[in-house]
């Protein structure tokens, strides 16, 4: 049975509303959140371990779990939020939704989540490319102070919180939340060494939190309605609504509130008007942003778009960003511009994926026009190995990944091309 | 402690070691080029990956801490397979160009390469080119080597405390420079060469000069300042053909400055290679023997108290004892060590030490300077006093010209000694206060005065306690501390330099004394000058006696904590030049006054006698303070604001000014920056 | 990229407008931390740039200024500045036209928007300016518009699901002086499917 509206948490997702403040009112926004925020710290964080909430950002880790290692007692240092709002995996388009919609979701959910980890302020670290979405969202907070919903005595909590917008500048990697804090801080996005992990050592080396807007943004909904009510959606572990991104070739590319585990093909029939071409037309999706690696149709037929069945099959949920591609496509060209993104977005700083992403990338450039030889794919596929697991941040594995995965589900396609350059060169030569 | 056991073998370590500590305590060497024990860790070259029991992936040891229990291992196929991985990374984009490159055999990446590289490589793409930086006349680049380790940045942001470095761009484009031309303004600036581990910052002036294999190697000290940072010295055939530092914790940790490493082209210009005699107003040459016989000839006419010496800023202790027991057998208590005139009270040998000693600064708390330039005068000492500073709680106040960058923040109470003062609040409300006096500050017509209100603000202070002694001059050179230790000032009845110089005496003998203006001394005076380059002093003479420079010969040097080292003989004196204390001996003997030692041995046990300095070569004797009593204190300090002593760091001493190297320097940077502001 | 192969200006200073903006930016840091402010106050150079000189660019000595303000060490100023892809290190054309050409935008496209780029705006190729100085042709990574693809950013503004012609006509439009509404060109409601939404209809009772 498909989601119904009223149990979608973002009612403005398209923005047919305003996104203001009294439209948010009128739409359940910031109903009792003094109520909520007096249940105390470990009530919020208890029901959201309840509610089986995982990090929307891409790697699902328990959001509750994650807010709970936040010190209890301060040491003297004062403690952050920070929204990852650098919403730059190819295919993810959501955050942006939110924010320039549904902003009240996400400055309410920073209230409830900074006061559950004792936070004294949050930044939403916002892609600079979301030049508009972040003068949105400076109005929204704007009205926010203005009503008493932020600063002193947030929302007649007693509770003091501010809350900051901080512009990135185009670097994908700032995503990563330790490069993300280290933008914050004024430097390169280059990704910090772990451990020490931010809820010790974060922002301003004080206990941080970095969560992706769309965990935070649902947090105030499932306070509301319990816990239990959003793990009633999707499979055990991994539940709750979610924001799918369906585009490439479908018929009716769009944003859409789905519950999780719906299978991969009722949701891109039911919401983004089916495959172009039909079904069958179908050749592969890749679920999940361009990190998680391409499924070809056969999987795609019965797969659900969840963590755990995604992962059976070596690929992933990742941002929920589903691409499709349909027969028309050439798809190693396809995954050959991935390469060329996490080459182009490498921060530079470990030495596998400073040097590996442009080896990479120059290898499937020579996979696209089959100017290769077929043992190269062996190297290509050995040269992937070499990089995953071996650097600081997860940028080069889940640069890589898309590669594996092509190799995996379309190693005959590619020495086909590889073997009809081949032909063509020895006709050229033999004219 | 934590128990750690690596690859079988069990070791405890420290709480907070990182595991690649943890192998090392095990012997099991770890691979790596980005870490460097002295600067923060970075983990970016990956090299150094090995397996930790239920670890998901391989980590690396240089970033990640011990727990106890831990189970490490560093042969493993996931580890062998990690480092050959990182090690083709390196090499697809690396140039190859070893057998022109400068760094060939003694280069990380060439020596891991035989460890964990390919015979042949998979990389059939372009190789990347990158562009040369110019950085300035000391440091060469070739920049399509550099492997992005990013030890040179972290070296220029930490230790030396010019941010001048940085990586520009990202991913592959990322590239290491200043981003616009500059020459990078550190005194410290060839300690980059020795860090990178890839031939991508070399030695401009060791450019395709030798190979490692070709060159002597000797192990000595360096004199161009007055820390006594240990350096080795590489020669081939006459010729040193570099200096590099050696490892001394306590003295320079790894550290050499600029001036000491880079000056040694002018061990070869404007040497006295044989003596020179004055006649008809007109320095000859001459021979040994006829060197001596005018000198001979000269002081035999003369009562002691006519005859005078003065021993200047490289005269090292051997010859500064011969020359000392010389005049005594001439009767004459003429002596003088202080050839800038700084009012130095010999009277007890810690009115003009550096107390604390170098290594005493880190349990320091708080520091007040007075009228020196530290970062110029001894830039190893000043990047200690950094790196005391980076770890917190140090309050720095500095006394002095306005517009000195010493690296590290530093109040300006004032420019001369009546703000000094200003610090005392703070000074007392430390638990190791110190107090580092520049030598320069001592050589104004007030000096003596300064001396002594620096020590008594170092007394009120607290500085001055029975388990901590805070007071410190500050050395410029590495002649000074020794002669100063062997008691080389008037004895009873002596003049001093001033006095000597006004015509108080007929002869003087200067032992590599430059330190004045050669027009000071009176028409008249026989003039014998000892050393080794044809700087201002010797075309005052009227006998040259050819000396050796520190290369050339075994000699003792004093640092400015009273640390005896020797340095050794690296190469042999040009010409007909000869170890100092040797020349004077041998004068001594030809006058019938021989002195009683002929032999280094003899002549070291000789030293040990005169002070407990030269019986504990190496080491000092550490000490409170146990008698607070100050230096004899002449009036009050007037209020006449403090001189810097070193005009231009690059030429500061004879063999600097005769070194084209460091005359390129002088062009580029010019004299110090508070200076050329006036 | 340390050489420079453009003119530098020979100094700069925040105007009033910047100045008032920089206000309003250094407070949301803490005491000691106004490093963290170096990316908005770069844009606030980039942004000066452009209204004073029509080419939203950060100049060197532009840099110099912000790490003076800031505290910081030049170095680290220009790390930052060539470090994220949105700071233009040298003068760009008036209006800068951002191509997205990563996978989910060349699935639906973007190959031909780049077309259209050439042709309109008379620009031979991704890092090219016009030679009238109108525009700056640049590609983009994925800008989180995907379900709209393709896309193109006119500076700050985003305009969704082009085809070649309505990229012509957009870029006609930006010549004449015009700046046309940004968002979906063929009217679409945002993320929404194409036609309007499926679902948040308000058709659904309670």
């Amino acid at each position: 049975m498909a989601l119904s509206d009223k149990d979608r948490i973002f009612q403005n997702l398209y923005g047919t509303q305003p996104w203001n403040l009294p439209a948010a009112r009128m739409r359940g926004n910031w109903d009792g959140t003094a109520a909520i925020l007096a249940r105390g710290r470990d009530a919020i964080i208890e029901e959201v371990k309840n509610s089986g909430l995982r990090g929307r950002g891409g790697a699902g880790f328990p959001t509750g779990m994650k807010w709970s290692f936040m010190p209890k007692q301060s040491d003297g240092r004062p403690s952050y939020l920070v929204v990852n709002a650098d919403e730059s995996e190819p295919g993810t388009c959501k955050d942006r939704d939110i924010i320039r919609h549904d902003p009240h979701t996400l400055i309410e959910g920073c209230l409830i989540a900074g006061f559950a980890m004792g936070a004294i302020a949050g930044y939403i670290y916002i892609r600079g490319e979301y030049y508009n979405e972040s003068v949105i969202l400076e109005a929204a907070i704007a009205e926010a102070y203005e009503a008493g919903l932020l600063g002193k005595n947030a929302a007649g909590s007693g509770y003091d919180f501010d809350l900051y917008v901080h512009r990135g500048a185009g670097a994908y990697i700032c995503g990563e939340e330790t490069a993300l804090i280290e933008s914050l801080e004024g430097k390169k996005g280059m990704p910090r060494l772990k451990p020490p992990f931010p809820a010790a050592v974060g922002l301003y080396g004080c206990p941080t939190t970095v969560n992706n807007v769309e965990t935070i943004a649902v947090v105030p909904e499932i306070l509301r309605r319990g816990g239990e009510w959003f793990a009633a959606f999707g499979r055990p572990k991994n539940s709750g609504t979610k924001i799918f991104c369906i585009q490439g070739h479908v018929n009716k590319p769009c944003n859409v509130e789905a519950e999780m585990s719906i299978p991969m093909r009722e949701l891109i029939e039911r919401y983004a008007g089916g495959v172009r071409g039909g079904w069958d037309n179908l050749l592969c999706v890749i679920p999940g942003g361009s990190s998680t690696p391409l499924l070809p149709k056969h999987i795609c037929d019965d797969v659900l778009m969840d963590f755990d069945a995604l992962r059976e099959h070596r690929s992933g949920l990742g941002t929920a960003g589903v691409i499709v591609m349909d027969k028309s496509t050439d798809v190693i060209k396809a995954i050959a511009r991935l390469s060329a993104f996490y080459k182009h977005e490498s921060c530079g700083q470990c030495t596998p994926c400073r040097e590996g992403m442009g080896w990479v990338k120059r290898m499937m450039d020579r996979m696209v026009t089959g100017d290769a030889e077929v043992e190269e794919i062996d190297v290509l596929e050995n040269v992937t190995r070499r990089i995953e697991g071996h650097t600081i941040c997860a940028l080069a594995d889940g640069g890589v990944w898309p590669v594996q995965g092509l190799i995996r589900h379309f190693r005959p396609l590619m020495e086909e091309r590889i073997a009809a350059f081949k032909a063509r060169s020895t006709r050229l030569a033999a004219e | 402690m934590a128990k750690v056991t690596v690859d079988g073998i069990e070791v405890e370590v420290p709480n907070g070691a990182s595991v690649l500590q943890a192998c090392e305590a095990a012997g099991k060497e770890i691979p790596r080029f980005c870490y460097h024990e002295r600067l923060s860790v970075a983990g970016n070259c990956r090299m150094c990956l090995v397996e930790v029991e239920r670890a998901p992936k391989p980590v690396a040891s240089c970033a990640f801490p011990v727990a106890d229990g831990m189970k490490v291992f560093t042969d493993t196929p996931v580890v062998r397979n990690a480092r050959r991985g990182v090690m083709e990374f390196l090499l697809i984009n690396h140039p190859l160009d070893c057998p022109i490159c400068d760094q060939g055999g003694e280069c990380d990446l060439q020596d891991q390469a035989y460890a964990y590289g390919h015979d042949k490589s998979r990389y059939g793409e372009p190789k990347r080119a990158v562009k040369d930086k110019d950085i300035g006349p000391l440091i060469k680049t070739v920049m399509t080597r550099c492997i992005q380790c990013t030890r040179c940045v972290r070296f220029a942001a930490e230790v030396a405390g010019t941010p001048e470095l940085g990586g520009t761009n990202r991913g592959e484009n990322m590239e290491i420079g200043t981003y616009v031309e500059k020459a990078l303004t550190s005194e410290l600036s060839g300690n980059l060469i020795d860090i990178c581990p890839v031939g991508a910052l070399t030695s401009r002036p060791y450019a395709f000069v030798s190979r490692p294999w070709e060159l002597s190697k000797t192990e000595s000290v360096d004199v161009l300042d007055a820390v006594g940072a240990n350096i080795r010295v590489d020669a081939r055939g006459p010729e040193v053909l570099r200096i590099i530092p050696r490892i001394n914790e306590v003295v320079n940790e790894e550290w050499m400055a600029d001036r000491g490493r880079f000056s040694f082209d002018g061990l070869k210009r404007r040497r006295l290679d044989r003596p020179w005699v004055k006649r008809d107003g007109k320095l000859v040459a001459a021979t040994w023997p006829e060197a001596f016989a005018a000198i001979a000839a000269k002081l035999s006419a003369l009562p002691g108290d006519r005859i005078g010496a003065v021993a200047g800023a490289l005269a090292d202790a051997e010859s500064t004892l011969a020359l000392k027991d010389l005049m005594a057998a001439y009767g004459s208590a003429n002596l003088d060590c202080r050839d800038d005139f700084a009012a130095i009270d010999a009277s007890r040998p810690d009115f003009h030490r550096f107390n604390t000693t170098i290594a005493g600064i880190d349990e320091a708390d708080a520091l007040l300077i007075i009228g020196s330039d530290v970062r110029r005068e001894a830039p190893v000492l000043n990047a200690r006093i950094r790196k005391r500073w980076a770890a917190g709680k140090f309050p720095v106040g500095f006394v002095g010209p306005r517009g000195v960058d010493l690296t590290y923040p530093a109040q300006h109470l004032g420019e001369g000694p009546g703000a000094m003062g200003a610090f005392a609040e703070t000074l007392k409300a430390a638990k190791k206060p110190m107090i580092i006096l520049g030598r320069g500050a001592l050589t104004r017509p007030d000096g003596a005065a300064v001396l002594a209100a620096a020590w008594a603000l170092a007394d009120q202070a607290g500085a001055l306690a029975p388990d901590w002694h805070g007071f410190n001059l500050l050395h410029l050179f590495g002649g000074q501390a020794g002669a100063l230790e062997l008691g080389f000032v008037p004895g009873a009845g002596g003049k001093d330099l001033a006095a000597m110089l006004a015509g108080g005496v007929d002869a003087l003998w200067l032992l590599n004394a430059d330190g004045f203006d050669p027009a000071r001394i009176a028409a008249g005076t026989f003039v014998i000058y000892q050393g080794h380059h044809g700087d201002a002093m010797a075309s005052r003479a009227d006998v040259i006696l050819p000396g050796a420079a520190y290369t050339e010969k075994d000699a003792t040097w004093v640092n400015t904590e009273g640390r005896a080292q020797r340095g050794r003989l690296a190469i042999f004196p040009p010409g007909e030049a000869r170890e100092d204390w040797r020349i004077i001996r041998a004068f001594s003997e030809g006058v019938g006054k021989a002195l009683p030692y002929d032999d280094t041995g003899a002549i070291r046990a000789r030293l040990a006698q005169a002070s407990p300095v030269f019986a504990r070569v190496g080491e000092v004797a550490r000490s409170g303070c146990a008698d607070t009593s100050g230096p004899a204190a002449k009036g009050k300090p007037s209020d006449a604001p403090f001189a810097l002593p070193i005009e231009v760091y690059h030429q500061a001493d004879v063999i600097s000014r005769a070194s084209d190297t460091m005359a390129q320097c002088a062009a580029v940077y010019g004299p110090q920056p508070a200076l050329a502001a006036e | 990229m340390s050489a420079q192969q453009h003119d530098e200006p020979a100094g700069f200073a925040f105007d009033a407008e910047s100045e008032a903006k920089i206000a309003t930016i250094l407070p949301r840091y803490p005491a000691g931390k106004q490093a963290s402010a170096v990316i908005p106050l770069l844009y606030v150079v980039q942004k000066q740039m452009g209204r004073q000189t029509g080419s939203a660019w950060v100049p060197r000595v532009a840099m110099d200024v912000v790490a003076e303000r800031l505290s910081m060490p030049p170095i680290r100023v220009y790390e930052v500045a060539t470090f994220y892809f949105m700071f233009n290190t040298k003068p760009i054309g008036r209006f800068h036209l951002q191509v997205c050409g990563t996978t989910p935008c060349w699935l639906r496209g973007s190959d031909e928007v780049l077309r259209a780029c050439k042709d309109a705006g008379h620009l031979k190729g991704y890092g090219d300016t016009s030679a009238d100085g109108l525009f700056t042709l640049t590609e983009m990574e994925c800008m989180g518009a995907c379900v709209n693809a393709p896309m193109i950013a006119v500076d700050d503004d985003y305009y969704e699901d082009l085809d070649y012609e309505s990229t012509v006509k957009l870029i006609e439009a930006l010549k004449r002086g015009e700046r046309p509404a940004p968002g979906s060109v063929i009217g679409r409601q945002t993320s929404a499917p194409e036609g309007g939404p499926t679902v948040l209809t308000g058709a659904e009772q309670d």
